[in-house]
């Protein structure tokens, strides 16, 4: 659906050529949720915009279902834009205007004629559960109802994709939740192709099926949510899994042990329990879990285990050596003391 | 005192009215041209969807041009045009002529700076939705910058309604007039304050005006 090939955006400033993406290529499937991670400054909403051509890139090509924008003419791209929909961290709502005429303006850019308009507009804020705010204007509303008005507005023209530049980073925990479940209904129901642009990898983990983590313009690291999680190479894709599936042990726990410490992740199709009891029973050694927890990342499970395991040092490594080729990751913490 | 300001009362009255017409018609003109050259000022700018460094380039020097132009001057320096325009060289009507001329480009950058009080975000959503430039600029720059808009067309008539005194002085009618010919020239106080009272309760009354309906037009 969206197709990327080398694009590279290179910002002049005071300082000299700032390259905001520099050369990257990637492409999202139809249907599909694709998350882009990164710090602020890693050139990942310059990546989205350069999707819309809200900035126009330095080089390279953007193919959203399979027509080249940057060889349209300012009319087809505006057109293309209307099967585009787009979302802010800002919501960016026209304050002079209520809901309604909000949501109405994107219809009437279309060219919608206006005795269709209504109706529309009414069956997007029921989408978006705000059929009772028709009237107000949106500095009676609160954050989570402002985003929910600018995704009425970015529906509006039955877009095939949209792109949600940190759409939930201005947002409470709470409220994000429910952002994000609004945008799966949208996904499942629509079959719209989103792209969500975020630094909050539990975002990432709620709702993309695919992501890419950005550093300095470049994509580090891409492929499935779950294989990202499950198996992350680059050290900043690390850091920000370890925002999710943070696993501090309390300092103190940590003195007290005096055995070996090791962290064990499976995947989802293992009983991550049932080979820990094998591996006691084949083994002469002593299993203590401090620690455990189960994520589920897009349905599917990654159990984290953290475990102490005391005994003779020599049953231990074997203990260690028949565990490693039975689970995803097992990785050593602290040795025995 | 009375029986001074009862006597000076017809011609006083003339005379408001004078101003009136004049601040009345280069009010117009400045919004039916300052307004639109300021949001071209404004939509020609770097990084908006009409980006343009020469129309800017152009339509900024002539703003500049006109607005370092001290009125008084202007006055005179424009009577061939005025002449041209109106045919004759005194009068509000032909007042109206330079004052509009000032009125345009003093408006345009009022207009320019409330447009830019706009948060780029909410055009940049325009955009996005595919919204022409056109439809951009009636639906969104407009309604947003509306207490803004409003607010400079205070300022504006303010302005005028002194400069409009300044236009007295070559024959242009009004009160500044009236209060230059009686107060300046033939040393009566009484016409003098009473002129100064009526400017300042005009003044007064254009401003609460114009922050009435700003406030009114303000959703934020």
């Amino acid at each position: 659906m969206i197709k990327i090939e080398n694009v590279s955006k290179v910002f002049k400033t005071k300082s000299g050529l700032v390259p905001g993406v520099d050369d990257v290529s990637l492409s999202v499937d139809k249907g599909e949720i694709y998350g882009i991670v990164g710090y602020s400054g890693a050139g990942k909403s310059t990546l989205l915009r350069c999707m819309n051509i809200l900035e126009r890139p330095t080089t390279g090509k953007v193919f959203i279902d399979g027509v080249e924008l940057l060889s349209l003419a300012k009319k087809e791209l505006r057109e293309a834009r209307q099967s585009m929909g787009m979302i802010f961290q800002g919501f960016y709502l026209v304050s002079s205007k209520t809901v309604f005429e909000n949501v109405t303006f994107a219809l009437k850019a279309a060219g919608v004629p206006k005795a269709k308009r209504k109706d529309r507009v009414l069956e997007l804020l029921e989408l978006v559960g705000l059929q009772d705010k028709i009237d107000d204007y949106p500095a009676q509303l609160s954050g989570g109802q402002k985003q929910r008005v600018s995704i009425a507005r970015a529906l509006a023209n039955n877009p095939k994709v949209l792109l949600c530049d940190e759409a939930t980073s201005a947002l409470d925990p709470g409220t994000t939740k429910s952002i994000l479940k609004l945008l799966k209904k949208i996904n499942q129901e629509f079959g719209i192709t989103i792209v969500i642009i975020t630094h909050e990898m539990e975002v990432v983990k709620e709702i993309c099926h695919r992501c890419a983590v950005m550093q300095d313009g470049r994509v580090i690291e891409e492929g499935p949510t779950y294989e990202i999680f499950a198996n992350p190479t680059e050290s900043l894709t690390k850091a920000f899994i370890q925002t999710v599936l943070n696993f501090e042990l309390p300092e103190k726990l940590l003195q007290n042990c005096t055995g070996t410490l090791m962290r064990l992740q499976f995947r989802g199709d293992i009983a991550g329990d049932a080979i820990v009891s094998d591996m006691l029973q084949a083994f002469p050694v002593r299993g203590n879990i401090l620690h455990g927890k189960v994520e589920y990342i897009g349905d599917i499970p990654l159990g984290i285990f953290i475990m102490e395991m005391t005994g003779e040092q020599s049953e231990v490594d074997k203990a260690i050596a028949y565990l490693e080729g039975r689970v995803n990751q097992l990785e050593v913490i602290q040795h025995a003391r | 005192m009375l029986d001074r300001i009862i006597e000076i009362l017809p011609e006083l009255n003339t005379a408001f009215f004078e101003t009136m017409l004049m601040v009345g018609i280069s009010l117009l003109v400045a919004i039916l041209i300052g307004l639109p050259m300021g949001i071209l000022l404004y939509v020609t700018d770097k990084g908006l969807f009409l980006e343009s460094r020469p129309i800017k380039l152009v339509v900024g020097v002539i703003v500049n041009l006109i607005r370092s132009i001290p009125f008084i001057i202007l006055l005179v320096f424009l009577i061939p045009f005025t002449k041209l325009l109106t045919s004759t060289t005194i009068g509000p009507l032909a007042a109206s002529v330079s004052l509009s001329v000032a009125a345009i480009p003093f408006y345009a950058r009022i207009v320019e700076s409330a447009a830019r009080e706009i948060d780029k975000g909410v055009i940049e959503a325009a955009v996005a939705v595919g919204a022409s430039p056109w439809m951009i600029i009636k639906d969104i720059i407009f309604p947003e910058a509306k207490p803004g808009l409003i607010s400079g067309l205070t300022i504006t008539a303010i302005s005028l309604i002194g400069y409009s005194a300044m236009a007295g002085t070559v024959g242009g009618g009004g009160i500044g007039d009236l209060a230059i010919r009686y107060g300046y020239y033939r040393y009566d106080d009484t016409v003098m304050f009473t002129t100064v009272i009526v400017l300042i309760v005009l003044v007064q009354f254009v401003q609460y005006l114009g922050d009435f309906i700003a406030k009114a037009v303000n959703k934020r």
